[in-house]
């Protein structure tokens, strides 16, 4: 049982921690402006190319086959150098690995790692957001080619997307988990428009929703076999609500890491219960911390994804909503013409315990698989 | 990195579970059975699980801090009625001040409040804690240590762990001294244990609430099936989980760590505990009923013994002020 470094992950770290020191893009902290996707495209791709992405992953997609721990290294330097996070990626990169076949994983995962091309998830839709199962965007086949209709929402940088992994009904006479696929389908063709949905906090580049109104997209292009779109989905989703594959812990400790600043440098400022508001930030972050160290301990031996993921996902949602909660009382709301970043990364937080499977799911889920308390 | 527990310390944890299973307090009127109670402790003495903080032959400790937080955490899971935290707390004490092992059984007595050890010449309202089977508590004489002698303790909050109040005693020194990074050092592997204590109270308290939601029924039902209580518990399962990783940090920090860094440590993991533990330790007697506001149901055991734990050492305002004073934000103002 150790929390520090081997000597080849010192080394890794002393690497890292010298790359970032000259590579730091220096983005405004991430969602709460546009330019911050704006530059995260350049930042995806520096951090591949210099070797810090995709550290698990298979060295076929571009992966470097590093034990999962590697990870938490990674967070722990870009949090400390003020970098960027790393790209969250890893439940596409996961969902296509366990269910795509060779040709899918040859053809689309090099390009998601590398950056160079640009994904979106095409899942939620208006009348399917927790039920998911009942969803109604079909996929018809046409000799070689499925042509898609329906409306897809909460489609996260769909304006930038060059590719949409779509879940789309293929069958209609089976119980609706049973007739989903799932599909790479190109984003820029005439059959589909899509429309960026501004959020609470004012930016515009994270939410977005896609019209398919007769896209196109060859029966290659199906992930797994037909019906098996529903299994995909729940990979994606369990390594979506994980912070180790997030890379979450890094966004929050940058975070805390500005308002201790803030606080160490003008103390006399901030009153006991702001400071008490901070102090619970910096606790919960480390909490997250530790705790990805010891779930990413517990898979040295391979992966396993059970009903922890819920666990995992209602503490990073208590954790971003603390850090949420010290941001707006250090910040004071943006009054008085202050930065008002604290606020957007407030506002911001709030959508945690949404994404990926609302607080009220994740709950059901630990109720029933780990505590196993009936139906 | 690898946190996980390597086979010995699993194997460690198995056993002492297990003695806990065949000789812990199924109900409450357990305690009073004091020939089972004997047999734990025997158990517990027997296997030398009290020395794990004693002195090897070169002052090192004959455990590491994760061994003692093992051993914490199942004793409290299975509300162990016998001394762990009072007499491997002494140990520690004697190993870092050098002196030589106590003659016989010992704890240690902390200031008023619980905050601290306590201190020769202001031990007006000091309390030994874990009291069960001492003779004798240590306190602190300026940078040495002394021993003062104990009568028989009273349970105050804690139904499985006795205290006493000092009252006015003499203390005999003992040899030995001790600096501020031993006093950090010891006060990192306090709060570590207590924070494993905590976190096998929670664990207790989820499970005995459980099994409660799963034969209770209502409206025809099992009151488990309802998504009111569901979530309850998965919030209590869900905080428990967290609190065992800062934990688990926190015990491996007493000796991996600098002193001041381990108390870092510490102090991050009994913040989170201790709010943790309340909370989780309430639901459990929530979700029991009236039953959970009676004497008989062992909800209020956990609870009780969760509150002693907490504030050993600092609960949950002093800590996030020393959390606070590590990241160079004085004082922590108002918090402790």
């Amino acid at each position: 049982m150790d929390f520090a470094d081997s000597a080849p992950e010192a080394a890794f770290r002393q690497r890292l921690r010298d790359w970032v020191r000259d590579n730091n893009p220096g983005l405004p902290a991430s969602s709460t402006d546009d330019a911050y996707w704006r530059g995260q495209a350049a930042w995806h791709r520096s951090l591949y190319d210099a070797g810090f992405f995709g550290l698990s992953w298979p060295k076929a997609v571009g992966g470097h086959e590093l034990p999962c721990v590697y990870d938490a290294i990674l967070d722990a330097e870009l949090a400390a150098a003020d970098a960027p996070p790393r790209p969250s990626l890893g439940y596409l990169v996961q969902g296509i690995l366990e269910h795509g076949s060779e040709d899918i994983t040859r053809r689309f995962l090099p390009g998601i790692v590398n950056g160079r091309d640009r994904w979106c998830q095409g899942f939620s839709e208006p009348d399917a957001g927790s039920d998911l199962a009942s969803l109604r965007t079909r996929a018809d086949r046409f000799g070689d080619e499925f042509v898609i209709t329906g409306h897809k929402v909460w489609t996260s940088y769909s304006d930038d997307a060059d590719w949409c992994l779509v879940l789309a009904r293929t069958d209609h006479d089976v119980p609706k988990h049973k007739g989903i696929s799932a599909f790479a389908v190109p984003m820029r063709q005439p059959g589909i428009e899509q429309r960026p949905l501004k959020m609470i906090n004012g930016i515009t580049k994270e939410f977005g929703e896609v019209m398919f109104d007769g896209a196109r997209v060859p029966a290659a292009n199906m992930i797994g076999e037909p019906g098996d779109g529903w299994a995909l989905a729940m990979t994606v989703v369990s390594h979506e609500r994980e912070p180790g594959e997030l890379g979450f812990v890094a966004r929050y400790a940058k975070t805390v890491n500005h308002l201790v600043g803030e606080v160490g440098e003008h103390p006399a400022e901030y009153d006991s219960e702001q400071v008490r508001d901070l102090a619970w930030a910096i606790v919960e972050a480390e909490m997250l911390r530790l705790h990805v160290s010891r779930r990413l301990s517990e898979r040295l031996d391979g992966i396993s994804h059970g009903p922890e993921g819920s666990v995992d996902k209602l503490l990073m949602t208590w954790t971003e909503q603390a850090v949420g909660h010290a941001a707006l009382s250090i910040g004071r709301a943006g009054h008085g013409g202050r930065d008002d970043t604290p606020l957007k990364v407030y506002l911001y937080s709030r959508a945690q315990s949404v994404m990926g499977g609302t607080s009220q799911i994740q709950r059901n889920l630990v109720a029933r698989r780990i505590l196993r308390l009936p139906a | 990195m690898d946190v996980r527990l390597s086979p010995e310390q699993q194997a460690l944890r198995d056993s002492v579970a297990q003695a806990v299973h065949r000789l812990g307090p199924k109900t409450t009127r357990d305690f009073d059975d004091a020939e089972r109670s004997a047999k734990l402790d025997a158990a517990v003495g027997g296997a030398g699980w009290r020395e794990l903080r004693a002195a090897d032959d070169n002052g090192r400790p004959l455990a590491s801090g994760v061994e003692a937080a093992i051993v914490a955490e199942e004793l409290a899971r299975g509300l162990a009625d016998v001394a762990f935290l009072g007499p491997t707390l002494a140990a520690e004490l004697r190993r870092l001040a050098g002196a030589p092992a106590g003659s016989s059984a010992e704890t240690v007595a902390l200031s008023a409040g619980l905050g601290a050890l306590a201190s020769d010449g202001d031990l007006a309202g000091a309390v030994a804690v874990d009291v069960a089977g001492a003779a004798s508590a240590l306190v602190l004489d300026a940078d040495r240590l002394a021993a003062v002698s104990l009568v028989a303790g009273d349970t105050l909050v804690d139904l499985t762990r006795p205290s006493t109040v000092l009252d006015v005693p003499t203390a005999r020194v003992v040899d030995g001294a001790v600096g501020v990074e031993d006093i950090d050092r010891w006060t990192a592997l306090g709060l570590a244990l207590t924070c494993a204590d905590l976190v096998g109270a929670m664990r207790g308290a989820v499970e005995l609430a459980c099994e409660y939601a799963k034969q209770r029924r209502q409206y025809g039902a099992a009151i488990g099936s309802f998504q009111a209580v569901q979530h309850l518990l998965a919030d209590a399962h869900v905080m428990t989980e967290g609190s065992r990783s800062v934990a688990l940090h926190a015990a491996w920090a007493v000796d991996a760590l600098s002193p001041s860094e381990a108390l870092a440590a510490a102090a991050v993991a009994k913040a989170y505990c201790a709010r943790a533990a309340r909370t989780v330790c309430e639901t459990s007697i929530q979700v029991h009923g009236g039953i959970g506001n009676t004497w008989e149901c062992l909800a209020h055991v956990f609870l009780r013994r969760a509150l002693l734990s907490s504030d050993i050492l600092g609960g949950v305002g002093p800590s996030l002020a020393r959390v606070l004073d590590h990241h160079g934000i004085g004082g922590g103002r108002g918090l402790r």
